[in-house]
């Protein structure tokens, strides 16, 4: 039988990504240089991490399924990390 | 045969499209890849043919573009990535840990149903007019200049990804939580342990291609820059974000194959595995090291030096586990009692052909060599030997070994072996020569080439035909066995793993009782004989 949630923490998460996107578009009007791309990856880290303790029920997770969200995450490392070994090098 | 198996238990249609039973789910894979084969291996057929003259005479260079470019989608996404894991790995898991099905049946079903949708989109997209990108659908051609149904190809390549993620997930939570009494890791089969591996890769690579493809399609429809230099992307991060996933790809296709291979190995040998952990382990270590590697494949891009250097010295390192892999099947065949049959001789041409493949492999590693190999058939013939030598070979010797599991009948050993002879025969005759073309400098992805290559090209397409005909053998060998076939027992090859401990073809929740498992798998007694895993 399916098991009933309150809707609550849900609403809650889509209204906070909704904030966060607004806040995402507002401030890529505003000139920051450099700091534009760490505000909106740090905007964009903040959603991330909702979805995965809302909306995925990593929150409730203990053991072996937080070890392989995490391995999904380690995984996005390796692939920044040796995309952008590339990206930082070229000459 | 028992009276009433997962074959017998109902003959409607509806029974077998809306099944959650996992063997007939492998059977509807099954049938369906055959499909996909013979499209692929028709579009082979074609270049084959083209190639056997220098000149274009068969093919406009459109055409042909649009012909290795199916050929290369069909084959990689709908036939190898799916071929071991979803026909014979959907089979044999549920078997081999002792469970009635695999953790979620109706996702098991669903996940055909979106392969199949894939499919057909791509389907249609080859035959709206085709795709002139090739399979690797590089950018700025696919986004800018392709005027060819790139993202309707894409679509369907994005869609059976997620069935790939499905079948993945389905499969490491089943190992992780359906396996018997007593079975515990160390007493896996190794066949196990390497689907284990391919289903993580297929997690957590899969959906990197399915966002490449969004971004390609974003790209081309509404201009955002991301690949494109001019408004602002960057042309090499579509090669990165591909290859992150298509280099770990080569291991979804070949880990499985290496899975079966242990399994033959070890029955026709009558020994265990030498060095089980080792080759175990090896099969995670490849997985793992699989996705340091994929620069190699941008050596000649415009990627930067240091980043170069490191991916070819990954890319020796993911050598290691492989080679691992076939020291140990070698000392396990030392002093084995070895019987010849089809299986394994299937799996004796895996070993040479796979390191032919490997070790060719590493000489593309090499920058200096790739520079001068990079887009010839030396890289075309490196490939094949370890997608088509390599898995299709392991493929034929899985479908041959648990056949008559499947079915519950024998087929014809004389035509079986014949069948597998001949493969090996013509897929050398095959790419062998593609091998000095492409050391000679023969360019990849051309119909038209210098009068002095021609000899190796017929050899190539001479082989081809052999190569043709030989896979169309065990169709009507083992078709024929399929209904008019010896009838089976349980264990044709007296081999110890928990599958040959229930009838043939099984019943539909596959044990009568619960198997307990009280060995390590492999196990053989002094007179060669198998000791079941749950004596």
């Amino acid at each position: 039988m399916t098991e009933r949630r309150p809707p609550l923490p849900l609403v809650g998460a889509w209204l906070g990504l909704l904030a966060l996107l607004a806040l995402t578009v507002t401030l890529a009007y505003v000139p920051l240089g450099a700091g534009n791309a760490i505000v909106a990856l740090s905007i964009g880290t903040i959603k991330a991490g909702l979805v995965a303790a809302i909306f995925m029920e990593l929150r409730h997770r203990s053991g072996l399924t937080l070890v392989f969200a995490g391995a999904g995450l380690f995984w996005l490392g390796i692939l920044l990390w040796l995309g952008l070994m590339d990206f930082m090098t070229r000459t | 045969m028992s009276e009433t198996n997962y074959l017998t238990t109902d003959y409607t249609l509806r029974s077998w499209f809306l099944t959650t039973d996992h063997k007939r789910i492998a059977i509807l894979y099954f049938a369906s890849l055959i499909f996909f084969f013979f499209i692929g291996g028709a579009a082979a057929t074609v270049i084959r043919i083209e190639l056997a003259t220098p000149q274009g005479d068969l093919v406009s260079s459109d055409t042909y573009n649009r012909l290795f470019t199916m050929h290369g989608i069909i084959m990689v996404w709908f036939f190898l990535i799916p071929s071991i894991p979803n026909t014979l790995g959907n089979f044999v898991v549920p078997l081999m840990i002792g469970a009635r099905d695999l953790a979620f049946p109706r996702l098991n079903l669903m996940s055909w149903y979106i392969f199949m949708l894939g499919g057909c989109t791509t389907l249609f997209a080859i035959f709206a007019g085709g795709i002139d990108t090739g399979w690797t659908f590089y950018t700025p051609f696919s986004t800018l200049y392709s005027n060819s149904y790139v993202i309707l190809a894409a679509a369907g390549v994005f869609i059976a990804g997620f069935s790939s993620i499905l079948t993945g997930l389905n499969f490491i939570v089943s190992i992780h939580r359906l396996r018997a009494p007593g079975l515990t890791w160390y007493r896996l089969p190794l066949f196990l342990w390497s689907l284990y591996a391919t289903s993580v890769i297929l997690v957590l690579a899969t959906p990197v291609l399915a966002i490449t493809l969004l971004l390609i399609a974003t790209e081309r429809f509404f201009g955002v820059g991301i690949f494109d230099p001019r408004i602002g992307g960057d042309p090499l991060l579509f090669q990165h974000l591909f290859w992150f996933y298509s280099h770990p790809a080569v291991y979804i296709m070949i880990l499985p194959g290496m899975g079966v291979i242990n399994e033959l190995i070890s029955c026709f040998s009558r020994k265990e595995v030498f060095g089980y952990k080792f080759v175990a382990w090896a099969s995670l270590a490849i997985a793992a090291v699989g996705f340091l590697v994929w620069g190699h494949h941008m050596f000649v891009s415009g990627q930067s030096l240091v980043a170069s250097l490191v991916f070819s010295f990954m890319s020796f390192i993911v050598a290691v586990p492989s080679a691992i892999k076939v020291f140990n099947w070698t000392a396990t065949l030392h002093k084995g009692l070895l019987r010849f049959d089809a299986p394994m001789l299937y799996a004796l041409g895996f070993i040479g052909l796979f390191t032919i493949g490997g070790l060719t492999g590493l000489f593309l590693a090499c920058l200096a060599y790739d520079v001068h190999a990079t887009d010839t058939y030396f890289v075309v013939a490196h490939f094949h030997y370890i997608m088509v030598g390599g898995m299709v070979t392991a493929y034929f010797g899985g479908l041959h070994y648990w056949w008559p599991k499947i079915t519950g009948r024998l087929y014809s050993e004389h035509w079986a072996r014949a069948a597998a002879v001949l493969i090996f025969f013509g897929f050398n005759l095959t790419f062998f020569p593609q091998f000095i073309l492409g050391a000679e400098g023969m360019p990849r992805r051309y119909h038209i080439y210098p009068p002095e290559f021609q000899v190796w090209n017929v050899l190539s397409s001479g082989g081809a035909a052999i190569l043709a005909l030989a896979y169309l053998m065990p169709l009507f060998y083992l078709g024929y066995s399929a209904f008019f076939g010896p009838r089976a027992p349980a264990n044709p090859w007296d081999a110890p793993g928990l599958e040959w401990q229930t009838s043939s073809p099984p019943p539909e929740h596959n044990f009568a009782t619960q198997p307990v498992v009280t060995r390590k798998p492999y196990q053989y007694n002094r007179n060669f004989q198998a000791e079941p895993q749950n004596a």
